[in-house]
């Protein structure tokens, strides 16, 4: 049987993706891979001893022994603001995983994929893109990743560089970029049915975000005719800490 | 002690010898589910108990909130590290369900609308363990948490504590369930933190 140990993670660099988001590289010796969309614990130790852990998902494809996580900074939380705000490169923690072995896509798979992310719920999906550039997957994919305004997008460079096969498409809820035709609105029917693929593809959807918005999503997705069983989700609550 | 990660303080709450290790105190209610939320209209509800002998009890939602309610006040444990204190719902015990269930399984598989399903000994669902709950703090359960109804074990990891429950199998056999063949632990203990598989 396979064990999950505790692995010490040194940080080896980091970069700012929006005002209140970063992602950590970590070296993690010993690591045994991962599949795109899993997660991974992570426990910080103080000096006294005191312990705080959290789950992550992975941002990156599997890499030898690196991992990265891309963290939002939760203004009350306990283990965000530290990793966001604190930690500096050569510091270090501790990380176990990979965990979770369905919110996952595996390059075998041949269906066509949509990605819903949500926030901060795209970072496991932007794993997924990744792995399949790095693969040269031929199954294509659609991301619809809504956010509030443009100034919240995760990798932002990175998804604007042509990518074939993948279409982006950003829907916002509260401030749209001037020349976008679509208004700045909640996530809608239309939405899924213009930027998403028709039920008769039978494509593997992966849905991921805050609860009300993967609530909506996968509603949405079932109303235009998706198999709940190709309907996958991820959901966190505003105390992810 | 493990690694010291320079810097970190920590904000620490006290919950007394109430939180299990690895888990930190929460004030809302997070969702977790692996796929949509199924929605169960009640005229079509029921819930069933399959024996290994292959007989089923089954009830109505009628029948269901005819039967003597408890008002359990628990403490819930996700895997996913959050801890609620004190939560209180309305249900069924699981003793009065199975009273008059004839049985010699060890094991029961809890099935839901939507298909999830979970595995756990069944003598961790009597003797005053485990509830079929239809309402929380007060209210009729919402859809996202499980409503109709749905299973309360709160003393192993809340995946356990399946949503949308339809049914009970019972078995002499163990027979893992959804998160238990997806690399979680078996059984879930929160306070010896079996989260995954090996722990």
């Amino acid at each position: 049987m396979r064990r999950l140990v505790w692995r010490p993670a040194e940080l080896i660099s980091c970069v700012a993706e929006t005002e209140s988001a970063r992602t950590l590289r970590f070296r993690v010796p010993g690591w045994p891979g991962h599949l795109p969309g899993q997660h991974v614990d992570v426990r910080l130790t103080a000096d006294d001893g005191y312990t705080a852990q959290r789950s992550y998902s992975v941002a990156n494809p599997t890499d030898g022994d690196l991992v990265e996580l891309t963290v939002e900074n939760v203004p009350d939380g306990e283990v965000s603001p530290y990793l966001t705000e604190v930690m500096q490169a050569g510091d270090r923690l501790e990380i176990r995983g990979p965990v979770g072995g369905w919110f996952v896509w595996r390059q075998e798979s041949t269906a066509p994929v949509l990605l819903v992310g949500g926030g901060s719920g795209i970072v496991p999906l932007m794993a997924m893109i990744r792995a399949r550039r790095l693969a040269g997957g031929r199954v294509p994919f659609r991301l619809l990743y809504s956010l509030r305004d443009p100034a919240r997008r995760y990798y932002a460079e990175e998804l604007r560089r042509p990518d074939p096969g993948l279409d982006v498409t950003y829907l916002y809820t509260r401030s749209a970029p001037e020349g976008v035709s679509r208004p700045a609105r909640r996530l809608m029917l239309e939405d899924l049915a213009e930027g998403g693929w028709p039920a008769s593809f039978e494509a593997d959807c992966y849905v991921c975000g805050p609860t009300g918005f993967v609530e909506a999503a996968a509603d949405l997705l079932l109303a235009l005719g998706h198999a709940p069983e190709r309907i996958r989700t991820e959901r966190f609550g505003p105390t992810g800490g | 002690m493990g690694i010291i990660s320079r810097g970190f303080q920590g904000r620490r709450r006290d919950a007394g010898d109430r939180l299990p290790p690895g888990q930190y105190l929460v004030d809302d209610f997070p969702v977790l589910s692996a796929g949509p939320t199924p929605r169960v209209p009640l005229d079509r509800w029921e819930f069933a108990v399959d024996t290994e002998a292959g007989q089923t009890h089954r009830w109505s939602w009628a029948e269901f909130l005819a039967l003597p309610q408890e008002t359990p006040t628990v403490d819930i444990h996700c895997v996913t590290k959050w801890t609620k204190l004190d939560t209180t719902w309305q249900g069924v015990s699981l003793d009065v369900l199975l009273e008059d269930v004839e049985t010699a399984a060890d094991y029961a598989l809890i099935y839901s609308y939507g298909g999830y399903t979970t595995n756990l000994p069944l003598e961790d669902l009597l003797d005053g363990q485990a509830w079929i709950a239809h309402r929380f703090d007060g209210e009729e359960l919402e859809p996202r948490h499980g409503g109709p109804a749905r299973l309360i074990v709160p003393h192993l990891y809340f995946w356990k504590s399946a949503k949308w429950v339809r049914g009970i199998r019972l078995l002499n056999e163990d027979y893992p369930g959804f998160w238990e063949t997806a690399g979680y632990n078996n059984y879930g203990d929160p306070w010896r933190e079996q989260r995954y598989e090996g722990d």
